[in-house]
């Protein structure tokens, strides 16, 4: 396979696997990559109520290491980094200096001077080069790109924790593995080079990230597969990936984010500290919040209702559909499905921070329908507490 | 094998002729191609056709396609349930599934469509 400018798509250990499984493969981010199994509904309902494998080897490491990086890496990060405890991830955003968005990411610190930095495939070569030219000349700062070393697989759902405590390379490990708490990770070593466990994910899900070397990849993911088929384990493509984080309103970088516009605007301000530190961004972020964001991001289901009242299967508001307020041109859509969980047409959009929400329509196919405004994340995500708590 | 007693066409949709009326739906390999439908729009009835005519539109999570008039005539009926319920047309496209009627105004028309053969061949059966 392809893209269309004849640029090989680049493979991970389990493409082989994911075509032989009967995935439907595309391309993305350069990589050949399973967009779907079973299903969309049926992969994403695994994921809510079971326990789902996920390919991400696509994302990019790159690994930092030296005494400068603690206060290197805070400078470029709108979240603070410096100060973390180790074994503690923290989710934040890289920003150009205009306050737009480069990327975002999560930052790991493994050890004192022991730094990972994952980031999305889109943004994979723009940010090593990025990182790369804020961390020439400056002392105590070495980088290690591990993205093609690195493969990535995520277990995730009400089953993860029982799913992953059986394998047996983690069977040493029980009471580290029982401990980590959200947003943790650590560090283990391997005979073919170090995993780290880490218990995040962009599902909602209570479930974990593991970072392993290529070669252990396919057996780790076999390992899986076979353990778990009492818990109903089962792989889930790209495009379930999607669907389970709309519902919690996790951002995707080329949707809710871009170089375009701030993250005060895509609502992730809870991960920019502006207090007491200094980062590539920061004054047009202060600047941008002492005025007022001019956008915001809204949560709106598309609505149908019948002569009665009565609320219709609705058409789905995809990325770009214009937004309007009243006759004005207010924003647009940046993701939108179907919830399969909670079965109504959703949508966020990006709109004008001034806009009278109670009168704003989106195009669709040439026609106006009428949004409700609906608060955001549209589901709640299950990752504090007891995982198995109702919704 | 594709159901024999029923003509096709290339865009993946069936036609049921009975009398002047044509039922129209979509194929089972389209059902399964397309993956999960999540919302129809089906043209109005009393609207007039042509033949090849984009009369509406089937959207799932991952796209939206056009549904196409494959003979001309006017619109006669159109399947109320699966507006309220597109997950027929995965779970039955070829009996509950159905999508509109049409009245069929030249029956040469349906001498352009294929045949369950043809059809099977298309798409690899």
């Amino acid at each position: 396979m392809t893209t269309h400018d004849d640029t090989p798509l680049r493979s991970t250990p389990l493409t082989a696997w994911h075509r032989d499984h009967g995935a439907r493969m595309v391309p993305f981010a350069g990589f050949e990559m399973p967009v779907q199994y079973r299903g969309v509904l049926a992969e994403h309902a695994a994921v809510r109520e079971r326990v789902g494998l996920f390919d991400i080897t696509h994302m990019g490491e790159i690994l930092a290491a030296g005494p400068g990086v603690e206060a290197w890496l805070d400078g470029l990060c709108t979240n603070r980094v410096s100060g973390l405890p180790d074994g503690k991830v923290v989710y934040t955003a890289m920003c150009r200096p205009d306050g737009g968005v480069l990327d975002d990411m999560l930052i790991y610190r493994l050890g004192r001077e022991d730094w990972m930095i994952v980031c999305n495939a889109s943004n994979h070569d723009k940010i090593a080069a990025w990182v790369a030219g804020r961390a020439a000349g400056v002392a105590g700062v070495a980088l290690d790109d591990a993205s093609d070393r690195t493969a990535m697989i995520a277990v995730q759902g009400p089953e993860a924790a029982a799913l992953t405590g059986r394998l047996a390379a983690l069977r040493g490990s029980a009471d580290a593995l029982d401990a980590l708490e959200f947003y943790t990770a650590f560090a283990l070593p391997r005979p073919g080079g170090r995993w780290i466990v880490s218990r995040t994910g962009y599902t909602g899900e209570r479930g974990y990230e593991l970072y392993v070397p290529n070669a252990d990849a396919l057996p780790l993911w076999e390992e899986l597969l076979a353990l778990g088929g009492d818990l109903g384990v089962e792989p889930i493509g790209l495009a379930a990936r999607d669907t389970l984080r709309f519902e919690p309103a996790y951002c995707l970088y080329g949707h809710e984010l871009s170089e375009d516009w701030t993250p005060l605007e895509a609502g992730i301000g809870w991960a920019v500290r502006l207090k007491d530190r200094d980062f590539v961004g920061r004054e047009a972020l202060q600047r941008q919040k002492d005025a007022g964001p001019p956008r915001r991001l809204v949560g709106l289901e598309v609505a149908a209702p019948d002569a009665a009242g009565r609320d219709r299967p609705a058409p789905i508001a995809r990325q770009g559909a214009p937004v309007f307020c009243g006759d004005a041109p207010a924003g647009f859509v940046t993701s939108g499905t179907k919830s399969p969980t909670l079965g109504r047409s959703l949508a966020l959009a990006l709109v004008d921070a001034g806009c009278d929400t109670s009168r704003l329509t989106v195009e669709i196919r040439d026609r106006r329908h009428p949004v409700r405004v609906v608060p955001y994340p549209f589901l709640e995500a299950r990752v504090k507490g007891d995982p198995r708590a109702a919704r | 094998m594709v159901a024999s007693d029923r003509k096709y066409t290339k865009d993946h949709e069936w036609v049921l002729a009975e009398g002047e009326s044509a039922t129209v739906g979509v194929t089972e390999y389209a059902a399964h191609e397309l993956g999960d439908v999540v919302f129809l729009e089906l043209p109005e009835v009393g609207t007039v056709v042509a033949q090849g005519e984009a009369v509406g539109t089937i959207e799932t999570v991952k796209s939206v396609e056009d549904l196409f008039s494959p003979v001309g005539g006017e619109i006669i009926a159109v399947n109320e349930a699966v507006l309220d319920a597109p997950e027929t047309v995965n779970q039955d496209p070829l009996e509950a599934g159905w999508l509109f009627k049409v009245r069929i105004e030249d029956r040469s028309e349906m001498d352009d469509l294929l045949s369950a053969d043809d059809y099977d061949a298309l798409i690899g059966g």
